[in-house]
């Protein structure tokens, strides 16, 4: 031990205790910090060691990737048949969309983030002449996907199918739902009761029904209420369906944001002399939806997922890509492999939205910390 | 004119101006649906009528609670259908509440690793979507497990195989209206001894160990009864006989599968829910409570827990919800729930989409609106009172 004499406050800094800080403590201060901490720690190291074992092996190391059939696969090595994904994979991607106009698709895809960059990030440079094409975008989409212009070939709406099915569904559904739900949130907190009453039954009944039975009523039972003659296509009807039952869903959370708001600030909206429709334009929505971002990005993700329920009623999304797979006797018993290729490209684009949910929602965060 | 402008600045009647014509609006709006279904079906030749529910099904189900064969009536093979949906929605909620909240916990674990491997599983399992979670588990026990007579075999009175699983039966013999007797005898006993515990300890403070001798109670009373009346409970152990399985409880492929895929995907959602909860206590109610004096145990139960359930019973009430009305999913691999049976076969058998449909959305549509009446009485009731 040192003697020497220090001046009062001259004092210098000592290291941290050993042990505390650095690699060591966080390891002590997170894996051993007790007995049962220590315990919990071996069970996720075996639980984890097995995980990798097993599953690596049979995803990767021991996976065929081309081969003619699921005998074949088994003949090459034992792990997981891949060939029945990549034989197909133009079919997972556009359905059966014809395959010399494919490009159509691939450029409406990748315009597509050209157009959604300037609504999804605020401060990007130049974002005023983005959002003139963000507002032409749908339409300059519709042409090149659904063609019959500009000398475009029509494509039928029975050849859509695959991932871009998926998309063009949730990227509808989401894109009309949220003025919707928006309308059906002011009308449930109205002042006029017929307006009121309306809105609450018709949220209540989107939400109390599973969005299969309105599904079902999109397939077999729409045209019935249109006048006599009319047919319009599966697809728009179930874009129909997809749009109302998520509205009523984000009409409940942007309901939540409205609720939330301070009586004072409508006070003070009145007292500047603010009419009904300026308080919801200045007051009430900004506050309001900013408030419930991350709802309104969980019910997309929500709606996203559940485009998948469009193989019920015989629409070819990846899912239904898949049975059809399944189906044939050269894949035949292959689901397992068909089905966590599908779940995989759904958990990296919900992953990726529930993130950006995340990020804007700290961006907008004005709270003091 | 100037009347008329009156009318329309006065804030009065323009909201009732405006309601009217909002009601014209609707009221021809749906007069112009029904003129439409009514030429169409005209048309077609068709009426509305329930009668179809009395006649023959004509179709096997599979799984049935109540007794069913193929001559019964619609309506019955509607009731068995509802039946297997309340069936799988209970087990889903078992296991996703079971799960849901150990996850929840393992999540909040000072454990580095253990809350990273819940983080991951969570956050895998909540964004694939729910068909695919019944198709994949569906597809794993069709095609990855062994044929009945290969089965696996989890100490000779379990087996798994690609048929379902078979696990033993319980089934009681003569003398067990005495087990059910005391286990009557030991509910009774512990609420009563339950009530009388508290008052006791808003009277004088001293505190019983309620929960372990309640606890001895349940358990010992009837196990008592049990040995006394000459053990009147056997188990049927399911033997393989030929190419299958007899006697003992079956569980089919597409029930286990259901029950997996609910249970799973639904119990992600619930450790999120329970997290927040536990996270939305403010942190100097913990340390309050910890300064006075209270165990942890105390404390969780005491302090953090009440204040807890709050925050986490109405979003676990509507994840309840969720999963039932997810369980109509059923139909894409063949169990025979409400949709399958009523709006399924029913359905195409007798071409009465209309009322098929009417039928099974309001069955929905009941059971959602009683779940969230009682939300919100319950909401009502443990709301904390404003000053």
């Amino acid at each position: 031990m040192s003697t020497e004499m220090y001046k009062p406050g001259s004092y210098p800094n000592l290291p941290p205790p050993p042990g505390t800080v650095g690699f060591y403590g966080w390891i002590r201060n997170n894996l051993f910090s007790s007995i049962s901490n220590t315990l919990l720690t071996i069970v996720s190291v075996v639980l984890v060691y097995y995980l990798i074992d097993g599953i690596i092996g049979w995803f990767l190391f021991d996976a065929v990737f081309d081969a003619d059939s699921k005998i074949e696969c088994r003949k090459i090595n034992d792990g997981a048949c891949w060939a029945v994904i990549t034989r197909r994979v133009g079919q997972f991607v556009y359905g059966f969309y014809p395959e010399a106009e494919r490009w159509r698709i691939d450029i409406s895809f990748l315009t597509m983030f050209i157009a959604f960059a300037p609504l999804l990030y605020p401060d990007l440079p130049k974002r005023k002449w983005l959002l003139w094409f963000s507002g032409i975008y749908p339409f300059f989409a519709f042409i090149l996907i659904n063609g019959g212009f500009f000398g475009l070939a029509k494509i039928e709406y029975s050849l859509f199918g695959g991932f871009m099915l998926t998309v063009i569904l949730g990227v509808t559904g989401i894109v009309c739902s949220l003025p919707i739900g928006i309308l059906l949130a002011l009308g449930r907190q109205s002042k006029l009761t017929v307006v009121r009453t309306l809105s609450v039954c018709f949220i209540e009944f989107m939400r109390g029904v599973p969005l299969i039975t309105l599904l079902f009523v999109a397939s077999s039972m729409l045209n019935y209420f249109m006048p006599p003659g009319t047919n319009f296509s599966i697809l728009v009807r179930v874009i129909i369906m997809f749009t109302f039952f998520s509205a009523a869903y984000i009409a409940e959370v942007i309901r939540g944001g409205i609720q939330a708001i301070p009586k004072g600030q409508y006070e003070a909206a009145d007292a500047l002399g603010m009419n009904y429709w300026q308080t919801t334009r200045f007051i009430t929505l900004p506050q309001a939806l900013k408030i419930s971002i991350p709802g309104i990005m969980n019910t997309f993700i929500g709606l996203y997922k559940d485009t998948t329920l469009v193989v019920v009623i015989g629409l070819l999304d990846p899912l239904g890509i898949g049975r059809a797979a399944l189906a044939d006797t050269k894949w035949n018993g292959l689901s397992t492999e068909t089905y966590l290729f599908v779940a995989l490209f759904f958990f990296v684009s919900c992953f990726a939205m529930s993130r950006y949910s995340l990020w804007l929602e700290n961006k907008l965060n004005t709270d003091h910390k | 004119m100037s009347f008329l402008s009156y009318i329309w600045r006065n804030e009065k009647s323009r909201e009732i101006i405006v309601q009217i014509f909002v009601l014209l609006c609707i009221g021809w709006f749906l007069s112009w649906l029904i003129s439409n279904v009514d030429a169409n079906f005209k048309a077609l030749g068709k009426d509305i009528s329930f009668e179809f529910l009395f006649i023959p099904a004509g179709y096997d189900i599979n799984q049935y609670l109540i007794d069913y064969n193929n001559r019964d009536s619609h309506l019955r093979a509607g009731i068995v259908g509802l039946l297997n949906t309340g069936l799988v929605a209970v087990f889903g909620i078992i296991l996703a509440t079971v799960l849901g909240i150990s996850l929840g916990i393992i999540r909040l674990s000072k454990n580095w690793l253990a809350s990273k491997i819940a983080y991951w599983y969570i956050e895998f399992t909540r964004n694939v979507p729910i068909l695919l979670h019944i198709l994949l588990w569906h597809g794993i026990i069709i095609n990855t497990l062994p044929h009945p007579r290969k089965a696996l075999n989890l100490g000779d009175v379990t087996f798994l195989s690609n048929r379902g699983f078979y696990i033993p039966k319980p089934l009681t013999e003569n003398g067990i209206e005495l087990v059910y007797l005391f286990l009557v005898i030991a509910i009774i006993f512990s609420v009563l001894f339950f009530k009388y515990a508290k008052k006791k300890q808003d009277l004088t403070g001293i505190q019983y160990p309620v929960f372990w001798i309640n606890f001895s109670v349940l358990i010992l009373l009837p196990l008592i009864a049990f040995f006394i009346s000459g053990m009147p409970i056997s188990l049927e152990i399911p033997a393989l006989k030929g190419f299958n399985f007899r006697g003992g409880m079956h569980m089919s492929p597409e029930l286990a599968a259901l029950t997996f895929a609910l249970g799973i995907y639904t119990a992600a959602f619930i450790a999120e829910i329970v997290r927040a909860g536990i996270l939305a206590v403010d942190k100097g109610q913990r340390e309050a409570a910890e300064s006075i004096g209270l165990k942890p145990s105390k404390v969780m139960k005491l302090v953090i827990l009440p204040q807890a359930r709050r925050v986490i019973i109405p979003p676990l009430t509507s994840q309840y919800l969720n999963l039932t009305k997810n369980s109509s999913l059923a139909i894409a691999i063949g169990y025979m729930d409400l949709v399958a049976t009523l709006g399924g076969i029913s359905l195409n058998q007798t071409g009465r989409e209309m009322e098929t449909m009417v039928i099974v959305m309001l069955i929905y549509l009941s059971v959602s609106l009683s779940i969230s009446a009682f939300m919100n009485w319950y909401n009502n009731k443990v709301k904390l009172v404003g000053r």
